[in-house]
């Protein structure tokens, strides 16, 4: 099939502009860069009180929907990145180090003991964190698929015990977690309340939390650590040979994104005060692994925008009602059938993918072994 | 204690683990098949499992007008009758079933493999419209309506922008598997004639005890599920080895350029596949249906995790070892419920799973459906 002149054209148009402003915006000097970045971190704080004109939820809160879906699903979108997107390892049970890092708040701060929130954080992250590298020993010697039933065993393996453990509360679940301290500043006579009422103070927290974790992920991507990862991704059997410790790299893999869900996890506890081992479905792994993918894999901001498109998307058409979820999974076939590779992909892997014609070599990159017949047009 | 609860009904809890776990093969069956030619796990599969259910209940309720079972009173007793209308009810959910296989397969998969063609493009134009109609009406026929006045210019635009000859990454596959399947499972909840509730369906076949073995009760239905579930095994091995059609699977299997280079068509290829992966979901929906007299639309969803579960226990892509690994699982479930109570069933089935591919990394029988005599 050969395409009609003007759909090449507008599409020409439309690439073109687009690489035109990415080399504009590189162009800029540092200065005004960061100027423009700090700007809309500076809109982004203000969302909740000045909305854009579309950007709203008709039927709920909008600053309850951004601190209660969007800031969590970011947080683990971005966790889960660095085990998809940057290492290449496929996880379908990432809700597992989510739930570790809730109840691990929980139990800390109100099921066996009574901690500020505070204290329960790092805590939290090391409890998750110590969960990846138990769950990911044994297993990261398996590939690909191997690895994602076992990994999906593990999310169902961590929701079934909380279920049923007295300790953990069993099915009814740990309440009365304590929300984090609250804020005055008595020169300006400025109150931040962690309440039940007003959502806007935990985006305000979650927002903060997801810059810097954007921050040092980035600092991580650009390090010794981030080109492991991308050369394990892209060939592990060649990483092994050129010297990388694939294993160590990919157990570390594993454990900085279960650090990050648990500190997802550990939000959402005390956003909500009260977990139970429902607020942890296996759908909530695939809802997360369609964030990644659907907004770029291996890429943080396709990740972000990914996660926002996921959590926001359902609440925006909540007037649909019931048909809502019917309409999620229409809008992710159709998206992945047309742009495959995500809303946002990465450059490296766009380069991939204009350079071998499928987007990268490794595990998952890899692209499926039946081609079509026609090789083009 | 508990053991001897083991002990005690060792029996019983093999023969209803051999049938729970022959449901589990059948399934299996469809993820093996798919995975050992494309290498993709068909997460929709757990719905075209649930698809044939409904095509169960909708045979047995409105073709043939059989009513609940009110008192035990079994509409047919005996004989022929009783045979053909399982039979009927079987044929109707094969064929929801692999309907609901190949239909997935054309729209949401096929067009990723770079061979997306009209009939793709108009039904993802229709699907397209049909939501888009969601912001202006809440009436399903006028939604239905406005989809299919905008198909004709979605389709155009989709048809130009289908990427030819170029494949997607395997994760995108994926994630379209995962959206077709919450897809389907959301119609049915949406526009089924019950919602979300369960649905009871017809009790046809009298679950009389048929004889003892040891002291476990074998019901006719554990029996039924069993002999159907080994003969469309033994079926489907027959077509896969012995046909040309079934000569065309393993060589794509093994080798999709080499085979295109041999004349077979892959996309053909593909599509029986799906088919055959479709018919034994629809059969192992029917079974399901004469055991738990039940279903409903998330009825696929576990199920599919077991039986993908069972998959690679036995070694993905193989078709002995989906029928090693269904049964192996439907008994691990049943000793463990009795040993550990039946809460803490499904962690001993993924511990079982992780133990084995610590030791074979590749399940009980390893990958094979290209390599050997599948």
């Amino acid at each position: 099939m050969t395409f009609p002149p003007f759909v090449l054209r507008v599409r020409q148009a439309v690439n073109d502009r687009r690489r035109a402003w990415a080399v504009k915006w590189r162009l800029l000097p540092r200065r005004v860069r960061v100027g423009v970045m700090v700007l809309l971190v500076a809109y982004l704080y203000l969302l909740p009180v000045a909305p854009l004109p579309f950007v709203r939820t008709p039927e709920v809160g909008f600053s309850g929907v951004l601190a209660d879906q969007v800031v969590i699903y970011v947080l683990a979108a971005l966790g889960l990145n660095v085990v998809v997107g940057m290492a290449g390892l496929l996880d379908l049970g990432y809700v597992g180090f989510y739930a570790v890092g809730a109840y691990t708040t929980a139990v800390l701060s109100s099921g066996h003991a009574n901690w500020p929130w505070l204290a329960t954080l790092p805590v939290a992250i090391a409890a998750s964190m110590v969960a990846g590298v138990v769950l990911g020993t044994p297993t990261l010697r398996l590939r690909g698929d191997y690895l994602a039933i076992v990994t999906l065993g593990f999310g169902e393996i961590i929701r079934i015990s909380a279920n049923n453990s007295n300790y953990l509360g069993g099915p009814r679940g740990i309440t009365s977690i304590p929300h984090p301290p609250s804020i005055h500043i008595p020169v300006v006579d400025w109150h931040l309340d962690f309440g039940v009422l007003d959502a806007k103070p935990y985006y305000w927290l979650g927002l903060t939390i997801i810059i810097i974790v954007i921050f040092l992920l980035r600092r991580l991507e650009h390090s010794r650590v981030g080109r492991a990862w991308t050369a394990i991704r892209e060939d592990e059997d060649a990483a092994e040979l050129m010297g990388v410790p694939t294993f160590k790299f990919k157990l570390w893999a594993f454990a900085i994104g279960a650090a990050i869900g648990g500190l997802a996890g550990s939000l959402y506890a005390s956003k909500i005060g009260f977990i139970n081992p429902d607020n942890f479905p296996f759908l909530l792994s695939i809802l997360f692994l369609s964030a990644v993918v659907l907004g770029g894999s291996g890429n943080i901001a396709g990740a972000v925008l990914g996660a926002v498109v996921i959590s926001y998307g359902p609440e925006r058409i909540r007037n649909f009602s019931d048909r809502r979820y019917f309409v999620f999974g229409v809008v992710l076939v159709i998206v992945m059938v047309f742009r495959p590779q995500g809303l946002l992909p990465s450059r490296r892997r766009a380069a991939e993918l204009a350079h071998a014609g499928s987007e990268g070599t490794g595990l998952l990159g890899e692209p499926s072994p039946v081609a079509s017949e026609s090789a083009d047009g | 204690m508990t053991n001897l609860l083991l002990w005690k009904a060792f029996w019983n809890l093999t023969v209803t683990g051999l049938a729970l776990g022959s449901i589990y093969a059948l399934i299996a069956l469809g993820y093996t098949l798919v995975y050992g030619v494309l290498r993709l796990i068909n997460f929709a599969h757990s719905e075209v499992f649930m698809v044939g259910t409904m095509g169960a209940l909708i045979a047995s309720t409105k073709v043939l007008g059989i009513d609940l079972i009110v008192n035990g009173d079994y509409p047919y007793k005996s004989g022929l009758v009783l045979v053909g209308v399982l039979a009927f009810t079987a044929a109707v959910a094969m064929l929801f079933s692999g309907g609901a296989a190949v239909a997935i397969e054309r729209v949401a998969y096929r067009p990723m493999r770079g061979s997306g063609d009209i009939v793709s493009a108009t039904v993802l134009a229709f699907l397209t419209g049909f939501v888009l109609a969601f912001f202006v009406s809440e009436n399903a026929t006028v939604d239905v309506i406005i989809g299919l006045i905008l198909t004709g210019p979605i389709a155009y635009g989709y048809l130009r922008l289908m990427g030819r000859g170029r494949t997607a990454p395997r994760l995108a596959f994926l994630i379209t598997a995962i959206g077709a399947s919450t897809a389907i499972a959301e119609a049915v909840a949406i526009w089924g004639p019950d919602a979300r509730e369960q649905y009871q369906t017809p009790r046809v076949l009298e679950k009389k005890v048929l004889f003892h073995f040891f002291d476990a009760d074998v019901r006719v239905d554990y029996v039924l599920v069993i002999v159907v579930a080994i003969a469309m095994m033994v079926g489907l091995t027959i077509f896969v080895n012995r046909t040309r059609i079934g000569r065309g699977v393993r060589a794509v299997a093994q080798d999709v350029e080499t085979a295109r280079l041999m004349g077979v068509n892959v996309d053909k290829v593909i599509m029986i596949t799906f088919l055959l992966g479709g018919l034994m979901a629809g059969g192992a929906a029917v079974m399901f249906t004469v055991i738990y007299d039940q279903t409903r639309y998330n009825i696929g969803f576990l199920l599919g995790i077991k039986s993908f579960t069972a998959a690679v226990l036995g070694g993905i892509g193989n078709l002995k070892g989906a029928l090693l690994g269904g049964l192996a699982l439907g008994l691990v479930e049943n000793y463990s419920s009795a040993i550990f109570g039946s809460q803490w069933k499904d962690v001993v089935a993924f511990v079982v799973l992780l133990v084995v591919l610590m030791f074979r990394p590749t399940g009980l029988l390893g990958e094979s459906l290209g390599r050997a005599r599948a």
